[in-house]
């Protein structure tokens, strides 16, 4: 069997050189996350992911959380115990506020820590990342009451946060949203409806659970200016902030599902015995606005999910491809060859390019860590705007490409197996399973590039696009310059993207405006275009820096070096074409998506 | 009461070690470091103590080159109140550090100092045993169990074909087993705090002590690789291989 190791060198190849920890390091209010705590605390994290979570992965894939009579959910054995370990150990606070008890440390370095999570156990970080949601929107945007209510015991874990969103007639669009919250005169709210998709909605780690909840009040406008947020605790707390009265929202049922089995998926049902008591956050119908707010970064974590499965699923290809003996490896002499499927020439195709993505996708997430952290603290304005404006543009990237090529990737981890990938015991279907909820949720693929072409790209007229694509050009020349071979097939490579992107760019803008339908017909071709490019780029930004380091003496790793640079070129030569590919899709393909009758299919 | 635990960096226990090609060493450049996994049970027994108010202060100390401030760190996060460093680029031998470690006590006058009872590295099993012997203190090696009170230490060895219980009056040595305790992992506000912490850096010459090698390494080699097994016929041909062959009967 395969354990789980965070890649260590490669995460802190990534935030030093393509991420700048360093520049992060300098901000107002990050001036702890210097390189050695930074290493101490990836350190310590990866030992938590490896003795910890990984353990629990796989039988908290085959048990499962269960409900039990009286709405009580069970999660799998030993998640408790490690739920209160990863608190007592004060991970939940890692970015969050000092003011709540937090440790106010920068994105970029829980984007590490939250890889190793991710990638060792996806279903039990779920509760953790639903928590950091609703901290969010309650620091944001609720009253100082119920942040000093709420939020100290929310940062430490003592209790858990959800997100109430979806209800069975509202999933992708929440304008249709019918939960219903009809003011009491006394400040609070109270709450009638169903919702459902709720994760970690109810559990057994902790004694209260903080439901955010979108509902409407009774004169509310339609659609989503109409939604307003309230935060609805499945205890009411007393003054002196212990949990008081049962709240009337309860767990009606888990649903049964391909992946993540060890978190639970409930329904709730808010109000059946009288009304369930809830305190709106903000004001009345911007509920909608202030959950967009926090979406950016939820996306973004569900984007780094497909980073941290593609890893564990890269792990566990590499271990069993060394270790299962099948043939013998085609064009090797005859004692030479091991006799283990890592020699034969497709397997490695497999391996290099479950690699090269997840290499890619990681370095793509920590470049938007850190424009994240400058768009929070950088002092100067504009670069404040600057890196805002480049991280909403990458948010959509990381999460729709990121996801879609974890399912790739956790896909290429089975097949390595061979029939055994397709067995659980070897934990590699898992992976697949566990991946395939993340192309959906925080908005699927489709919402994403919707999001990408329409907010992102066309209403500035494809200024930030263009901006990154000029820089994505510029690494290809830097490339293309150099004398190594590698680095200039690389910046070819590049640089025959840039120009696909270039063309995609250009025929997206004015489509979006005229041909709002041809536009969104090729808008996933489009994410995915940018996914791959940015890759490149990314990849081919770390090809430089290692190549620098392998001609200054004393430089680094060299065997991690000499990787580095072969996986770059690997994606270069063999992932990157693929540009072209989805330029033509997206140039060419939009009458086709669309020329059917809905009455032919 | 004051305790003093000595810690050491080295290789990380997950690491396959490859020796160096010119047989002098094992490669150790760009190869995970950490604290010995013995030394992390002296800081988790010493922190344990102080939990349970035995103990007041808590001194880690580590010898060697300047990297050995993040091991100390680390011990730091896990609890330690400061750390020492006595700062080197000589390889340190066993006796070198024992004596460096005596002259800290005569400094830092600890009541009770835990060791490892090896270094997973060189898996020497020497140092405290030196130490004691240097101070002239009582020593406890291989602890399963330590008891402080009025003075004394009881402590709970592992010995060849069991335990054994043995009773020593403070200031004293113990090393430390397997089964004495399992280390915490470090939480993260105590890594925060851990920075903030006092690390002060001496030198084996403002210590007084020669620490140069009185060993000699010859050579550094691979274990040698297992050959494949053979098939006998009978009886008769095992007993000739194995007096013929392996030279293990005669």
């Amino acid at each position: 069997m395969s354990t789980y190791y965070a890649p260590l060198a490669e995460m802190q190849f990534v935030m030093n050189h393509l991420a700048g920890l360093e520049q992060v390091a300098k901000l107002p209010g990050f001036e702890d996350a210097t390189p050695d705590t930074v290493a101490a605390i990836l350190d310590e994290a990866a030992k938590f992911a490896t003795q910890v979570l990984d353990p629990l992965n796989a039988s908290g894939d085959r048990e499962g959380s269960k409900l039990l009579e009286g709405g009580v959910v069970k999660t799998p054995a030993g998640f408790k115990d490690a739920y209160l370990q990863y608190c007592d150990n004060g991970w939940n606070g890692l970015t969050k506020s000092p003011e709540y008890g937090g440790q106010g440390l920068p994105q970029l370095v829980a984007t590490a820590v939250e890889e190793m999570w991710h990638a060792s156990n996806l279903a039990f970080d779920l509760c953790p990342l639903l928590t950091q949601g609703a901290i969010e929107a309650i620091e944001l945007r609720g009253s100082d009451a119920l942040k000093k209510k709420f939020l100290p015991r929310m940062v430490a874990g003592t209790w858990t946060g959800t997100m109430n969103l979806t209800e069975p007639q509202a999933g992708s669009d929440l304008a249709a949203v019918r939960t219903r919250a009809i003011a009491q005169g006394d400040g609070t709210y109270k709450l009638h409806g169903q919702k459902i998709f709720i994760t970690f909605g109810e559990h057994d780690y902790t004694d209260n659970i903080v439901h955010l909840v979108l509902a409407r009040t009774p004169d509310a406008p339609d659609g989503v200016k109409g939604i307003s947020l309230f935060v609805v605790p499945k205890f009411l707390v007393n003054d002196d902030g212990t949990p008081g009265a049962r709240n009337d929202v309860h767990c009606v049922s888990l649903e049964r599902k391909l992946g993540i089995h060890a978190s639970p998926t409930a329904v709730l049902a808010y109000g059946d015995h009288g009304g369930a008591t809830g305190y709106l956050v903000g004001e009345e119908n911007r509920g909608l606005e202030y959950m967009f707010i926090m979406m950016n970064l939820a996306r973004f974590s569900v984007g780094l999910e497909g980073v941290g499965i593609s890893d564990r699923a890269y792990q566990r290809a590499v271990t069993y491809a060394r270790d299962r003996v099948q043939g013998r490896a085609v064009g090797l002499e005859k004692n030479a060859a091991t006799g283990a499927i890592i020699d034969h020439p497709d397997v490695r195709r497999m391996l290099m390019t479950m690699r090269a993505y997840t290499e890619a996708t990681r370095a793509v997430a920590y470049v938007t860590a850190a424009a994240l952290d400058n768009a929070a603290n950088n002092p100067d304005a504009s670069a404040r705007a600057k890196a805002q404006a480049f991280a909403d543009f990458m948010i959509p990237i990381v999460k729709g490409w990121s996801t879609e090529v974890a399912q790739e990737v956790a896909a290429l981890g089975v097949q390595v197996h061979g029939g055994m990938g397709f067995i659980e015991e070897t934990g590699a279907a898992q992976h697949l399973r566990d991946a395939r909820i993340t192309t959906i949720y925080e908005g699927t693929t489709g919402i994403q590039a919707n999001d990408l072409i329409g907010r992102k790209t066309a209403r500035d007229s494809g200024a930030v696009a263009k901006a990154v694509v000029a820089e994505i050009h510029k690494v290809a020349a830097t490339l293309a310059a150099r004398s190594e071979p590698s680095l200039q097939a690389i910046g070819v490579a590049l640089a025959a993207a840039t120009a696909d992107l270039q063309a995609a760019l250009d025929w997206m803008v004015p489509a979006y405006g005229q041909r709002t339908r041809a536009a969104h017909a090729v808008a996933v071709a489009y994410l995915k275009l940018w996914g791959l490019a940015a890759g490149g780029w990314q990849m081919g930004r770390a090809a430089l820096v290692a190549a620098d380091q392998q001609a200054a003496a004393g430089g680094g790793d060299p065997a991690f070096l000499h990787a580095k640079i072969a996986t770059a070129r690997f994606y270069a030569d063999c992932l990157l074409p693929q540009a072209s590919a989805y330029a033509r899709t997206v140039l060419h393909g939009s009458e086709s998506v669309l020329a059917l009758d809905v009455e032919a299919f | 009461m004051k305790i003093l635990i000595p810690i050491k960096r080295v290789v990380d226990y997950n690491v396959k070690v490859r020796v160096k090609s010119d047989g002098s060493g094992v490669d150790t450049t760009n190869v995970k470091m950490s604290m010995n996994p013995f030394d992390e049970i002296a800081v988790e027994e010493a922190v344990r103590l102080k939990e349970k108010g035995v103990a007041t202060e808590i001194v880690a100390v580590s010898c060697g080159v300047a990297a050995c401030q993040e091991t100390l760190r680390t011990a730091l996060a896990l609890g330690a109140d400061r750390a020492i460093l006595i700062e080197t680029d000589v390889e340190l031998q066993p006796l070198a550090v024992a004596k460096l470690l005596a002259a800290l006590a005569a400094e830092e006058k600890p009541e009770l100092m835990i060791l490892g009872k090896q270094a997973i590295d060189d898996d020497a099993n020497q140092t405290g045993q030196m130490l004691a012997a240097l101070l002239d203190w009582p020593q406890a090696a291989f602890a399963s169990k330590v008891d402080i009170a009025a003075g004394v230490a009881t402590v709970k060895r592992e010995v060849d074909g069991g335990t054994e219980t043995v009773e020593m009056k403070l200031p004293a040595i113990v090393t430390t087993d397997l089964r004495l305790n399992e280390p915490r992992y470090a939480t993260l506000p105590n890594i925060m705090k851990a920075k903030k912490k006092p690390l002060t850096t001496t030198t084996p010459a403002a210590l007084n002590v020669d620490v140069a090698p009185r060993l000699t390494t010859l050579k550094v080699v691979e274990p040698p690789k297992r050959k494949g097994g053979g098939k006998v016929a009978d009886v008769k041909e095992l007993v000739a291989k194995l007096r013929t062959e392996a030279k293990v009967i005669t």
